[in-house]
């Protein structure tokens, strides 16, 4: 099936208002959906002989940054058998507020095991949360890391366990690109007996 | 058959120092503990190897930090690798050596800047003896390391070992003498007769559980 049959079978299945919005000027077109209803498209376009995508080639979370407060996430599917893609949308608003929830979008780890370990790369670096997953945890940082580390506004912690974390004198070194090192809690030094050799 | 004896040297006397029959033992027998982190493992892999072959210098990879002497630290090392890290160290006896191999555990190497996830150098998290430069470091250069290892050690004695030396080291650089050095300890002697003092005193009287801790200054 080409991209516009594809469009026209979700639209006459679902109706044409789960297509937020398309765009095929790039090579590789994509649709935009409706977040809430991502993944009964999704199971019906698993599940249906005309469609039957198979296989989920990538689920990719973007961080569209503070400015223009949204957030993306790209599922790219393949179906073997017939050797046709799709790749598909869904934007979710970015809380810029510390405070309030992380976004949330449905999960399709139980269409596509393969979800399930991406899904919960993308709550771990970029900070969007899949409902109805069911190990939402965190799967590279460990498990007791503060804030989602891709985030555009993401700010390095000081310490971690006692260890510094930025180089010493980051801002000298970089000409002042990266973002300001301002220290603001103590050091835990390593209570090790034996002192570190003198340089 | 007639072998002279002098040939063999069997039954013969060697003279050394305790200092250099030690540093001998521990310089030629470094057993580094089996763990490596990034590309810089597959380096140290290929020194281990027939090819560089780093048995001839006695060094040979155990699998378990207790019966290591030195921690080769051959790669990236994570914040969440860091306690780990950490705790391998402190699970080896001492004498304990780390050789840091490798930019990034040197100093973070490529992840100086944007590595959020990446300690900037190991010796934030332990002491470490000897930095191999390289990404990641051929083997020559981790033997290199290794033989520089081996000159700290030779220059090692039980009379002063290396804490010492440090501590002797910082009070020469405030300017104190040695005779000063002599009177702080007498000074540190004398506080800690104090509390050996109060147990006497303590003894006398009748013995109580209060008393019976009292007596133990460490608890």
């Amino acid at each position: 099936m080409t991209f516009g049959e594809i469009k026209d079978f979700i639209a006459s299945q679902f109706g044409p208002e789960v297509i937020v919005s398309e765009n095929t000027d790039n090579l590789q077109p994509y649709l935009v959906l409706q977040t809430e209803r991502l993944a009964e498209v999704c199971l019906e376009l698993h599940d249906n002989e005309a469609t039957y995508f198979d296989f989920l080639s990538s689920v990719t979370g973007i961080d569209n940054g503070p400015e223009a407060g949204t957030m993306e996430v790209v599922y790219n599917l393949y179906s073997i058998p017939y050797d046709h893609h799709l790749m598909l949308k869904v934007i979710v608003p970015r809380n810029n507020t510390t405070g309030k929830p992380i976004p949330v979008v449905p999960t399709v780890s139980h269409i596509w095991r393969t979800a399930d370990w991406q899904e919960r790369e993308i709550f771990d670096l970029v900070g969007i949360l899949f409902k109805d997953h069911p190990d939402m945890r965190r799967i590279l940082c460990a498990a007791d890391w503060e804030g989602h580390p891709l985030r555009k506004d993401y700010q390095l912690q000081d310490y971690y366990h006692g260890i510094k974390v930025p180089y010493d004198q980051h801002n000298e070194n970089s000409g002042f690109r990266g973002e300001p090192v301002k220290l603001t809690s103590h050091e835990d030094p390593f209570t090790d007996k034996r002192e570190k050799p003198e340089a | 058959m007639n072998i002279p004896q002098d040939k063999t040297g069997e039954g013969g006397v060697i003279i050394t120092k305790l200092d250099d029959l030690l540093n001998w033992a521990r310089l030629t027998s470094l057993f580094p503990m089996g763990f490596g982190l990034a590309c810089c493992a597959i380096e140290m892999m290929g020194a281990y190897a027939s090819g560089y072959d780093l048995d001839r210098f006695g060094i040979i990879p155990r699998a378990s930090p207790r019966q290591s002497d030195v921690m080769i630290v051959a790669g990236t090392v994570t914040f969440k690798m860091a306690d780990r890290v950490r705790r391998l160290y402190e699970q080896m006896p001492e004498p304990r050596y780390v050789i840091s191999m490798g930019s990034c555990s040197n100093c973070g190497g490529p992840y100086w800047e944007h590595g959020y996830h990446v300690v900037k150098g190991v010796d934030r998290i332990i002491p470490v003896d000897v930095y191999v430069p390289g990404c990641p470091p051929r083997p020559e250069a981790l033997i290199g390391g290794f033989l520089r290892l081996q000159e700290i050690i030779r220059q090692e004695t039980i009379r002063e070992p290396r804490a010492v030396q440090q501590i002797m080291a910082k009070r020469m650089g405030k300017g104190m003498t040695n005779e000063e050095l002599v009177m702080n300890n007498a000074e540190s002697k004398t506080t800690e007769e104090a509390p050996e003092a109060a147990n006497e005193k303590f003894s006398e009287g009748p013995t109580t559980s209060e008393s019976g801790r009292e007596q133990n200054p460490v608890v």
